[in-house]
């Protein structure tokens, strides 16, 4: 199987699902000659033409607002946004429409759309290239949210929100585009939205993640085997609908839940995934729940000192897992 | 400001062109260096920024800017060590703490507004600005700079639109230099130029050479007497080139004829300026020649001391956040 970066993973998913469907197209800033700011789109402008490549003026609120209007008229648009930053023209046409067109119209009309969306920092990207963004469309009905980490989920989840007929926020860490790779089968595999995956299984605690921070969790997993401590990992993989199964399955076992989040805390995707486990797994745990978050503060600093003292990184990882095992 | 462009003054904005054109120069070096993490360059602004800013009072206005505005900083009176340090993210810089990309945030002693990065929303923050100044009498222009990327913006036509309908003191200040990174103007709109759109909010529209100081500077100064009686808002629009990539980060020649790109030169303002300036008097070659020495100089001695300054340490970090204590 060859490997591929996560960044060339959503190449070739796009690529392979403009091919197959005719209906599907993109539209977003920069996305033809410049083959988008992160060369999502390298070289489509010239493979599918500007009629199904559309580079579209600066105006997220359009942009978004046009994928509904063609999504509900049959088409399958990807819609991207440059920088989740750069979203909030958007939310408008996002939350306020896209998620109300199904239930709203009693089913008689949908919206079948994707929108992609770079984000998460750890990049030098200071207060306006760094943002975590995936809580105001994760808290959205009507809307599914999908957070891959990896090459192999990124390809076969993006496959999935293509072809799903709700409106999808797909959301691609901008760190993992090139630091992350892995083997990526060439045949059109899908994985279903709404499950997790257990990354690694462990018995004595469970740390629930996604998006960049897998990566780090995994790495400490490793340093806390030698540590004696055996870690289970879970990668959300998709926000919403959140995958309660898997969560509830694996802290049930365990007994002991860390929640580690790029994100900041309040009101999170890591409150969610706590109150699940205090609805669910009450009886079973072993530890209060525990969270690893970013101060409260906006994200995240430009100078690199404070920059990463920000993010939670594998060594803070190790030491709250150490601190969770021990009470 | 008095409405003429006197020696002193004519020659003040040349020093300010010359010194924003080798601190471009030298983040750029930076960056490739891997001590400046981005920049976005002014390259082939700087008259237009000069220009403008000369028809103002900095003491009194109120200024919206974007991220391709080093010319207009320094032309308001910040130092070219301030703004490097801006760029290196080193400890002291004055605009934001490090915290945000470079001419990020506000200054102790000039009246500039905390800009965000999302294009297009110092639009209508500038028309409230205004209104404020009209709520309380006061005398000042607020002046938002954007691009003609940011003309495409929801935010750009409803600001506008309500500073029209107030008669505010504003001036819409639009370097159009014909790309929001990659993509041309005719791509972005259907019209030849943005400056024709001010008809649609009944207020006049101006188009402007942006390579030509007296042609801005005429402009500006207009603009700003009409905000001054009372009269409303007007659009201006600068037309330049940008003679490089968008930022550090960009490859133009991905989406610009080869042509194109060697044909920059010519609309590169500051030979331009240098030949008005000498054939009316104002300047000699070798006045000129000085100068560029003084703004190289003034260059390295910056990047010198900066360079071996520290970054800010953790303890700053939550200073004016919720987590203040
Ligand atoms: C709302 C928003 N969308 C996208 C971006 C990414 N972006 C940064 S600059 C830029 C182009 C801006 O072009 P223009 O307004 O013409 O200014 P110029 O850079 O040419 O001076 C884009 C698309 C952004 N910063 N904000």
């Amino acid at each position: 199987m060859p490997i591929v970066s996560v960044i060339e993973a959503v190449r070739d998913t796009i690529r392979s699902e403009m091919k197959q469907n005719p209906s599907v197209f993109i539209l977003g800033e920069d996305i033809g000659a410049r083959g988008g700011v992160f060369l999502a789109t390298d070289g489509f402008v010239e493979l599918f033409g500007p009629e199904r490549v559309i580079d579209t003026p600066l105006a997220e609120s359009s942009i978004c607002g046009i994928a509904i209007g063609s999504a509900v008229n049959g088409m399958r648009p990807i819609a991207e946004i440059q920088f989740a930053d750069f979203v909030w023209p958007a939310v408008n046409q996002i939350v306020g429409e896209a998620s109300k067109i199904r239930y709203g119209t009693y089913g008689k009309k949908i919206c079948p759309m994707t929108i992609r969306i770079p984000y998460g920092g750890g990049v030098r990207g200071g207060l306006y290239h760094s943002q975590s963004i995936e809580v105001i469309f994760s808290h959205t009905p009507g809307l599914k949210v999908v957070a891959p980490a990896t090459a192999y989920d990124a390809s076969g989840l993006l496959r999935s929100a293509i072809r799903d007929d709700d409106p999808v926020i797909f959301l691609e860490h901008k760190k993992t585009y090139r630091l992350v790779k892995g083997e990526v089968p060439s045949d059109d595999y899908t994985i279903p939205l709404g499950k997790a995956e257990i990354k690694r299984e462990g018995e004595d605690l469970t740390v629930i993640t996604y998006g960049l921070m897998l990566h780090y969790v995994l790495q400490s997993a490793v340093e806390c085997e030698k540590l004696g401590i055996s870690v289970e990992v879970v990668d959300l993989r998709t926000l919403r609908p959140i995958d309660r199964e898997t969560i509830v399955k694996s802290v049930s076992k365990t007994g002991r839940a860390l929640i580690v989040q790029e994100d900041t805390a309040a009101v999170s995707i890591s409150s969610e995934v706590s109150a699940i486990i205090s609805e669910e797994c009450f009886f079973d745990l072993d530890a209060p729940i525990m969270r690893l978050t970013p101060l409260e503060i906006p994200p995240m600093p430009f100078s690199p000192i404070q920059e990463s003292e920000y993010l939670p990184s594998k060594q803070k990882i190790t030491s709250a897992v150490s601190k969770l095992s021990s009470i | 400001m008095t409405n003429e462009l006197n020696k002193s003054r004519l020659k003040k904005m040349f020093r300010t062109m010359l010194i924003s054109r080798a601190l471009d120069e030298r983040v750029w070096i930076l960056n490739r260096q891997g001590k400046a993490a981005i920049a976005a360059s002014a390259q082939g602004h700087e008259a237009s920024q000069v220009a403008c800013i000369e028809a103002l009072d900095p003491s009194l206005d109120h200024f919206l800017i974007y991220y391709r505005q080093f010319t207009v900083t320094l032309a308001l009176g910040t130092t070219p060590e301030e703004q490097l340090r801006t760029f290196l993210a080193k400890d002291g810089e004055i605009m934001s703490g490090a915290r945000q990309f470079p001419l990020h945030g506000s200054h102790p002693r000039v009246d500039l507004f905390s800009f965000s990065n999302v294009v297009g929303t110092q639009l209508p923050q500038a028309v409230g600005v205004a209104l404020a100044d009209k709520m309380r009498d006061s005398n000042a222009v607020t002046v938002v700079f954007f691009g003609d990327g940011a003309a495409s913006q929801g935010d750009c036509h409803e600001a506008m639109n309500f500073a029209s309908i107030h008669s505010l003191p504003v001036i819409f200040f639009c370097e159009n230099n014909g790309y929001a990174i990659s993509v041309p103007l005719s791509k972005q709109m259907a019209v030849e130029n943005i400056s024709s759109r001010a008809a649609g909010y009944g207020m006049p529209g101006v188009l402007v050479d942006g390579t030509d100081i007296f042609d801005v500077f005429e402009a500006t100064s207009e603009a700003a007497n009409r905000a001054r009686r009372g009269e409303g808002p007007t659009l201006i629009e600068s037309t330049v080139e940008r003679l490089l990539p968008h930022t550090t980060d960009d490859d133009h020649s991905k989406y610009r004829r080869k042509d194109d790109i060697e044909g920059l030169s010519r609309m590169d303002p500051l030979p331009i300026t240098a030949e008005k300036l000498v054939s009316i008097n104002v300047l000699s070659k070798s006045d000129i020649q000085m100068m560029e020495k003084e703004a190289k100089l003034i260059v390295d001695d910056a990047t010198e001391k900066i360079g071996n300054e520290p970054y800010p340490g953790v303890e700053t970090m939550l200073l004016h956040s919720d987590l203040e204590f």
